[in-house]
């Protein structure tokens, strides 16, 4: 109410004042204004530099200052991280074990999520809750173990032992995420299809799975990015240089070259990070959400 | 009707593929590093029991207190940093850029998605000395100082890890508390502004008591995640220089793989485990006390 009359006075006496309002409104907010343009170029100044920098020569990097435009747009140091840095082979382990575990965790995890959370039974608390332990429990605590086990089961030197661990990594999240997605779907909807003679694994396959269907992609989506960064893991159980994944490669990288290039290493960085970039450039919302969502993984 | 959503047999059908992946993978590792934690020695070398004599060496270990001191320091620095610039963004968002924040969230949200061990190698470059000052010493140059080599010194890498850290997550923070505030409904704001609250005393007494529960869990998620630091460090300064940011995830590390000692590797992963469970308890139980004084 108060706000209608102060408009209407607004319009009739002070007319005039207005833009002169507008412009003192604009200089206030000045200083703020300044802040978000200083954060929105520390956020992306390292990337512009990082992209700059991968289309320098070693000459350019040791003799100019690093605010240099590259003198030509040569693309030679992507194809020399590609070739004698060995960057397509390495994304190729990362492919090779991240989608096949995120396959494999999506699947598995779903169904335990279904079973713990829509169907009523003795003992789902207790299962419920062993799994939601796994997530703070940190990675260090089944490495060696682990180690053994591979070892002796003579996977060392192939890319199983990280599919498997990654499988299994990513399955308490998965559970309790998937979990919470099937607690807001309305029982009424198993319970008439119970009515309809549908059987249990019918109702998962035909309700539960494209009911969730959404979240699914969701929790694939944080689980892929866990996954493809993960180093821990990786650097555990990647013996050899054959076996690495993007981000042990990447950590070795200056190795490959002896010395320090840094126009292949600047390139390399490039492709890394400007391949996630493109993934959230176009599913940014349904990250944020997703990864605030997992939160509970620290 | 209950008998078909009730099956057990169904039920443990559909739970069982994924129990046993993460019993056999996760459950009893765990309880098979607990085990370890009274041997010493290694696949190669074989295990002796040696009873509680780890427990005993990671009391009197100095390089174990070295990476717990590390370890701690990080995690409360970083945790403060990030849940207080978290804040301050997601205050921005709500009070100062309202509608038009969702394109400075998603912008200042994107480093959390970048593989840590690029975005480390990317700092380590911005912050080099030589052969060529990176972005920060050219800075330093401009303004007449002498350049630093940041990670060739134990505290300015540990600023450097602190800063980088705090960059790559802040966003991610921002997103979680920017939810919290979005839920204090408009009325409660609104009649505070009536009643003469503005700017700072509005935060501090009608937002900051609101979003409290938020702060909570942000401040728990952010430790849980700090204490177990390992990507940004190994990738920054591989604990470096000398052991100097090695924290406890590392240490433990380099125990078990470098110096094949698996006993004693898994004895520091089990102090790390608890170490992590006793904040989470220490907070929780902090913040009930302020509850009830309030």
């Amino acid at each position: 109410m108060t706000a209608v009359i102060d408009l209407g006075r607004d319009a009739a006496i002070e007319r005039p004042a207005k833009d002169r309002n507008r412009a003192v409104r604009l200089l206030r907010r000045l200083p703020m204004n300044l802040v978000v343009v200083l954060l929105l170029i520390i956020e992306i100044y390292p990337l512009v530099w990082i992209l700059l920098g991968s289309f320098k020569t070693q000459d350019e990097f040791l003799n100019d200052p690093f605010w240099t435009l590259p003198r030509s747009w040569d693309v030679g140091n992507y194809a020399s991280a590609f070739s004698t840095g060995n960057l397509g082979h390495y994304i190729l382990n990362s492919i090779l074990t991240v989608f096949p575990a995120l396959f494999l965790t999506l699947a598995i995890g779903v169904a335990a999520a279904f079973a713990l959370e829509v169907l009523v039974w003795k003992g789902r608390g207790t299962i419920l809750l062993l799994f939601l332990a796994g997530i703070m429990v940190p990675g260090q605590m089944v490495l060696l173990p682990l180690f053994s086990i591979y070892f002796n089961l003579g996977l060392t030197g192939t890319l199983w032992p990280l599919i498997i661990t990654y499988t299994a990594s990513g399955l308490p999240l998965t559970v309790f995420m998937v979990a919470t997605y099937f607690r807001a779907v309305p029982r009424e909807m198993f319970e008439a299809a119970t009515l309809d003679g549908a059987g249990v694994i019918r109702q998962f396959w035909s309700i539960g799975v494209p009911v969730v269907r959404n979240a699914i992609f969701t929790v694939g989506l944080v689980q892929f990015f866990f996954l493809w960064n993960d180093l821990l893991i990786a650097l555990t159980f990647t013996n050899s240089e054959d076996l690495r994944t993007i981000q042990v490669g990447l950590l070795n990288f200056t190795g490959q070259y002896g010395q320090i290039q840094y126009g292949p290493l600047f390139a390399a960085i490039c492709v890394s990070i400007f391949g996630t970039l493109l993934l959230y450039l176009f599913l940014n919302q349904r990250v944020m959400k997703g990864l605030a969502a997992g939160s509970v993984k620290g | 009707m209950n008998s078909v959503l009730g099956s057990r047999r169904t039920a443990l059908l559909l739970v069982g593929p994924a129990l046993l992946v993460y019993t056999a993978i996760t459950l009893i590792p765990i309880l098979w590093s607990f085990g370890y934690t009274f041997f010493s020695g290694g696949l190669i070398s074989g295990f002796t029991f040696v009873g509680v004599k780890n427990f005993q060496t990671f009391f009197t270990d100095p390089n174990a207190w070295n990476a717990l001191g590390f370890t701690l320091r990080y995690a409360i620095i970083v945790t403060i940093g990030q849940v207080a610039v978290g804040y301050l963004l997601a205050l921005l968002y709500v009070f100062f850029l309202r509608r038009a924040s969702s394109f400075v969230r998603t912008v200042v949200f994107f480093p959390v998605v970048l593989p840590t061990v690029a975005v480390s190698l990317l700092f380590q470059r911005m912050f080099q000395l030589a052969p060529q000052p990176g972005p920060a010493n050219a800075l330093i140059h401009a303004f007449g100082g002498a350049g630093t080599d940041f990670l060739g010194h134990a505290d300015s890498a540990f600023w450097v890890l602190i800063v980088m850290d705090i960059w790559r997550s802040m966003g991610f923070y921002a997103v979680l508390l920017f939810a919290g505030l979005v839920d204090i409904p408009d009325e409660i704001i609104e009649s505070a502004r009536l009643d003469g609250a503005g700017g700072w005393s509005l935060v501090r007494r009608i937002i900051l008591p609101l979003s409290a529960p938020v702060l909570l869990s942000s401040i728990i998620f952010s430790i849980n995640g700090t204490l177990k630091v390992f990507d940004s460090v190994v990738a920054l300064t591989n604990g470096g220089p000398g052991n100097a940011t090695t924290p406890l995830t590392l240490y433990m590390f380099q125990t078990a793989f470098t110096y094949g000692d698996y006993g004693y590797g898994s004895t520091i992963a089990l102090m790390l485990t608890i170490l992590c469970l006793l904040v989470t308890v220490f907070i929780f139980r902090g913040s009930r006390r302020d509850v009830t004084k309030a």
